[in-house]
């Protein structure tokens, strides 16, 4: 199953390539032209020399994860790269590197902990990654600086409606991109499989500089905190209640007009959407709006509850959702343009 | 080339962020190993080397910022006191006692950033910092009217430091970051006029790298390299600093791995390093940001980037440490692995 | 210009919906420019075309103002938000907002939670509805809001919302008004989302190539009692930025606003902004640079309902404006 692969599949930001040639054999099929840049972009582009205009629906590879720093009597040293909250990785397991090191994150015990101690959480410099070696040579021969930790949380359904992976946050993405490149259009579509969104949205503008679309649709996994604890209007999004619509977040307002017309068609066609309740967090599509002289943009998301840690949850339905969508934005675009 | 000498003449040389234009002149006259040399609309210093053999010929960019963290001034106070604020990061610890050099409109006067004697600090003021908004510039005027004929808001100051010589071959002084990487750039061209190359090297002197990357920006945009090489200080190891955090100065430069270093372009410079037994040190940084490095990879449609760092203690005050060889061995590192180079390899980096 | 300004300053535009402050410009402009068009990002770009062999010079004032979007509707009608651009705790408590679809609201603070630590996501608005219905009639979640409050001319100086900047945008149109044919070519940018991040300069930028650009945006004051350190004060005159958080200006540039200002009378006050940027910040990093600089009216009580400028600084923008349009750049570029 395409999302199970894909969630399972590790790849840190800089260091994208099982996620990039699982998604290229994908895709390889269903474009003209497949290409990737400098930064390890991944092009899918269908019908290159078609007049306009010209669509790109982006995705990012990259998953937050733990990079080895530093080797301390064959324990490991690790600091994030991306944004992890340190609080959830307190006893998970990892797998390290290429040669897929298996690890465990390990602290104190609780039995020798002070009362006073339980109360604060463990810092990211108070962490190891224990993969049983006795010493830093030993560490050296499986382990090598630089090397990412990935979590390695399987991917299952919950229930008849849920799932749980890790990565959710952006393969959902890069699988709704996959299926919605299958498309039978006559426009330019090009799906963009993109680079280091979680270190600085990194790689869309680089994409984008290269496609120089007219519209572009961001796909995303997205905060859902619809759980105990959360203040109703804290919520971001909510699972179950449909594809969320980005108004407005820190890199980016998208155009109105592209919004307007989302919401349209999905009353139009009966599909349930949410507004993302929120304007914290940014997407690629704040890069590839401001591309050149600008770029019509919208970002459509997945809520996902516990993003960025090592197991989330979605609902399958908010997933059909985001592709039933976005493909009858190209259908609809398609007639268009096929009028004219 | 006496790294030393340049060392010292670039450090001791005003180029505060936006106003790098005297230094700009003087790293220009020191570089007689380029082809072509020329100021862009920004400032940035491009100096170009050219290589050998038919188009298309390799195209790599070596960055390093020419500009200083300084101080402006901001105010004028009753009786010639002059307030201050910051361009770049400074700790605001390391400004009280310091000497400084007000640029005025005719000329530049010394000063001394001042703050209350410590006789009549309240107790408990001591333990804690004095807040840059205590702070201000003493030149010896004796009234703002007197003041105000010499400076006025919005000038700068830098700091005044005269390189020290410690023991061997470490060296102390304001602003090696990033005059070491500059002089680290004219090395390698010193060592490319030795040595047959095809890549055409563009060895640039970026500006207002402490404000936010910006030289490296605009530069980039108009080289279009293949690869783009940042040198930059790295912290170098020094007491109550975790190894994990440091780079030990004397073992050459750290070669950064991480999202902002190109998987080929890394494991073609430690290659290089190993060769030519050039000692380095591995740097892992998961942060991608914080040098040109950065900015330069994203410009256009991409550029293939690496970071090296010159190991560097005290970074952002006047007595910044490192060791000069680290120098030489960087400039080395660069010149060698720009000899390698050839079309096919620049061809593979877009290949994923 | 009072006028214009009024008219501006109470237009509805928060960033991303500047739609009637444009439409309220090109009203104002059209029988003035050569050209008048607008981009993707809905910057308004009028055209002056030069006389001589002058270089492309880029004004740029932005058109939108700092305001909040609705995220929540509660079951009483209540409505919970989110800052749209730099807005503060104490420049909401009490105040009014008003919404593209006209309904007004008051922001308050859940009474339960100390000042010291009030933050936007313990405030509220209340538009007069009973229940969820009946506030979903009048607004809905998205929806953007900015401060509503009245202009008020009190002489010499003037208050008003959003003078951020819609004063710097008076000043574009009144110089575009004013000027015959410029010897260099003049593009009047209003820029849409600079309180964002200064976006719709940067795409502006982009798409004109200019050799100069050179924003008109507020800046801070410290003529007020207590007030933070900064020497620029009201009717100083115009105010040259030498730096902020966005720009160090090309120092040319800067030299060429103070020359113009000497030769012409213009009076002129130097600035530097601890925090704070402007379009210019986005223009200069275009392509391989553009040399930039700001020409500031000095503002108190920036980012508040209440902003206030002087006519006497407005003017001396103005004029400095023109001198520019004028000016002999081949030096500097």
């Amino acid at each position: 199953m395409l999302l199970a692969r894909l969630t399972q599949a590790n790849g840190a930001p800089g260091q994208e390539n099982e996620v990039r040639d699982l998604i290229r054999a994908e895709v390889q099929a269903h474009a003209h032209v497949v290409k990737t840049d400098a930064l390890g972009n991944l092009l899918a582009i269908k019908n290159p020399d078609a007049p306009g205009p010209k669509v790109m629906i982006a995705a990012h590879m990259d998953e937050v994860a733990l990079m080895i720093v530093g080797i301390d009597n064959g324990y490991l040293k690790f600091r994030p790269i991306g944004g992890v909250d340190p609080r959830v990785l307190v006893a998970k397991t990892v797998v390290v590197g290429s040669k897929k090191v298996p690890g465990v994150i390990g602290a104190k015990p609780i039995h020798l902990q002070r009362p006073e101690e339980r109360e604060r959480a463990f810092t990211i410099q108070e962490m190891v990654i224990d993969i049983g070696a006795k010493s830093k040579d030993e560490a050296e021969k499986l382990v090598s600086l630089g090397e990412i930790a990935y979590f390695t949380t399987d991917y299952e359904e919950l229930g008849p409606d849920k799932v749980k992976a890790k990565a959710l946050d952006d393969r959902v993405g890069c699988a709704l991109a996959i299926r919605l490149l299958q498309e039978e259009v006559s426009f330019p579509l090009i799906a963009a499989f993109t680079v280091q969104e979680e270190v600085g949205l990194r790689g869309a503008g680089v994409a984008a500089y290269q496609v120089e679309p007219d519209i572009a649709f961001v796909l995303e996994g997205t905060t859902a905190s619809d759980v105990p604890g959360t203040d109703d209007h804290k919520q971001a999004t909510a699972l179950g209640m449909g594809p969320a619509i980005t108004v407005m977040d820190r890199a980016v307002i998208p155009n109105p007009q592209l919004v307007q017309e989302l919401l349209a068609l999905a009353a139009e066609k009966g599909i349930k959407v949410q507004i993302r309740r929120s304007t914290a967090g940014g997407t690629d599509a704040g890069q590839i709006q401001l591309s050149k002289a600008g770029v019509k943009v919208a970002a459509i998301s997945v809520p996902c509850r516990y993003i960025h840690s090592p197991a989330a949850v979605m609902c399958r339905d908010d997933f059909e959702g985001a592709y039933q969508l976005v493909k009858h934005y190209l259908a609809r675009l398609e007639e268009r343009v096929g009028l004219s | 080339m006496d790294v030393k000498q340049v060392l010292r003449t670039l450090s001791e040389a005003a180029g505060v962020s936006g106003y790098e234009r005297e230094l700009a002149q003087l790293i220009e006259a020191s570089c007689p190993w380029a082809d072509d040399v020329r100021t862009d609309k920004m400032g940035n210093v491009i100096m170009l080397k050219k290589g050998q053999g038919p188009e298309p010929r390799p195209k790599v960019m070596l960055a390093a910022h020419m500009d200083e963290i300084g101080l402006i001034v901001t105010k004028i106070e009753k009786g010639g006191f002059l307030r201050f604020s910051t361009i770049g990061g400074f700790d605001q610890r390391a400004l009280l006692a310091q000497e400084v050099l007000v640029h005025g409109r005719n000329g530049t006067r010394s000063g001394v950033i001042g703050a209350k004697p410590p006789h009549i600090q309240a107790p408990g003021e001591q333990s804690k910092a004095v807040p840059m908004k205590d702070l201000f510039i003493d030149a010896g005027f004796s009234s703002a009217e007197e003041a105000e004929k010499f400076v006025r808001v919005g000038d700068l100051v830098t700091i005044k430091r005269p390189v020290t010589n410690l023991n061997g071959s470490y060296m102390s002084g304001k602003a090696f970051d990033d005059r070491a990487g500059v002089a680290a750039i004219l090395e390698c061209f010193k060592v490319l006029s030795t040595v047959a190359h095809q890549a055409d090297v563009y060895g640039v002197a970026t500006v207002q790298e402490e404000v936010g990357l910006r030289g490296a920006v605009t530069s980039t945009y108009g080289i279009i390299p293949d690869i783009g090489i940042a040198i930059d200080v790295g912290f170098g190891d020094s007491p109550g600093l975790p190894d994990t955090d440091t780079i030990k100065l004397s073992q050459g430069p750290g070669i950064a791995i991480g999202p902002h270093v190109h998987p080929k372009v890394y494991a073609r410079m430690v290659q290089t390093a190993k060769e030519w037994n050039i000692s380095y040190s591995l740097d892992p940084s998961p942060y991608p940001g914080g040098t040109d490095a950065y900015a330069i990879q994203v410009t256009r449609a991409g550029v293939a980037t690496i970071l090296l760092s010159i190991p560097l203690r005290y970074m952002h005050t006047a007595v910044e440490t490192l060791d000069y060889q680290d120098i030489q061995r960087t400039g080395r590192l660069m010149a060698m692995f720009i000899a390698g180079l050839d079309q096919e390899f620049v061809e593979g980096l877009t290949c994923f | 210009m009072k006028a214009i300004i009024e008219q501006l300053t109470q237009a509805f535009g928060p960033s991303g919906y500047e739609g009637e402050v444009t439409s309220l410009i090109t009203d104002l402009v059209k029988d003035y420019a050569d050209e008048l068009r607008t981009d993707v990002l809905g910057n308004l770009i009028a055209v002056k075309h030069g006389s001589q062999d002058g270089k492309k010079i880029m004004f740029a004032a932005h058109t939108d103002e700092i305001g909040i979007v609705i995220t929540y509707i509660d079951d009483k009608g209540f409505l919970r938000f989110s800052p749209v651009g730099g807005v503060g705790v104490a420049s909401l408590v009490g105040h009014r907002v008003r919404f593209a679809s006209g309904a007004i609201g008051v922001i308050y603070q859940e009474e339960e939670t100390e000042w010291k630590a009030l933050t936007i996501d313990k405030l509220f608005i209340d538009i007069g509805a009973s229940s969820k219905e009946e506030a979903e009639q009048k607004v809905h979640i998205g929806e953007f809001g900015v401060f509503h409050r009245e202009f008020a001319d009190l002489g010499t100086r003037l208050v008003s919302k959003a003078m951020d900047d819609r004063v710097g945008c008076a000043v574009l149109v009144e110089a575009l008004r004013r000027m015959g044919q410029p010897k260099n070519t003049v593009f009047f940018v209003f820029t849409t989302q600079e309180e964002v991040g200064l976006r719709g300069a940067r795409t502006a930028a982009f798409g004109l190539d200019p050799d100069l650009g050179i924003a008109l945006d507020v800046t801070l004051t410290g003529d007020m009692p207590e007030a933070r350190r900064m020497a620029v004060s009201l009717g100083k005159g115009a105010a040259v930025k030498v730096k902020d958080s966005s720009l160090i200006a090309h120092p040319k540039v800067k030299d060429l606003l103070v020359d113009l200002c000497e030769a012409k009378g213009i009076p002129y006050q130097m600035e530097v902004l601890e925090r704070g940027g402007t379009d210019a910040g986005a223009i200069h990093l275009t392509k391989e640079g553009v040399p930039s600089g700001t020409i500031s009216i000095p503002t108190r009580y920036v980012h508040s309902p209440s902003e206030m400028v002087d006519l006497g600084d407005v003017q001396a923008c103005v004029n400095l404006v023109l001198a520019v349009t004028d000016a002999d750049l081949s030096q500097i570029i």
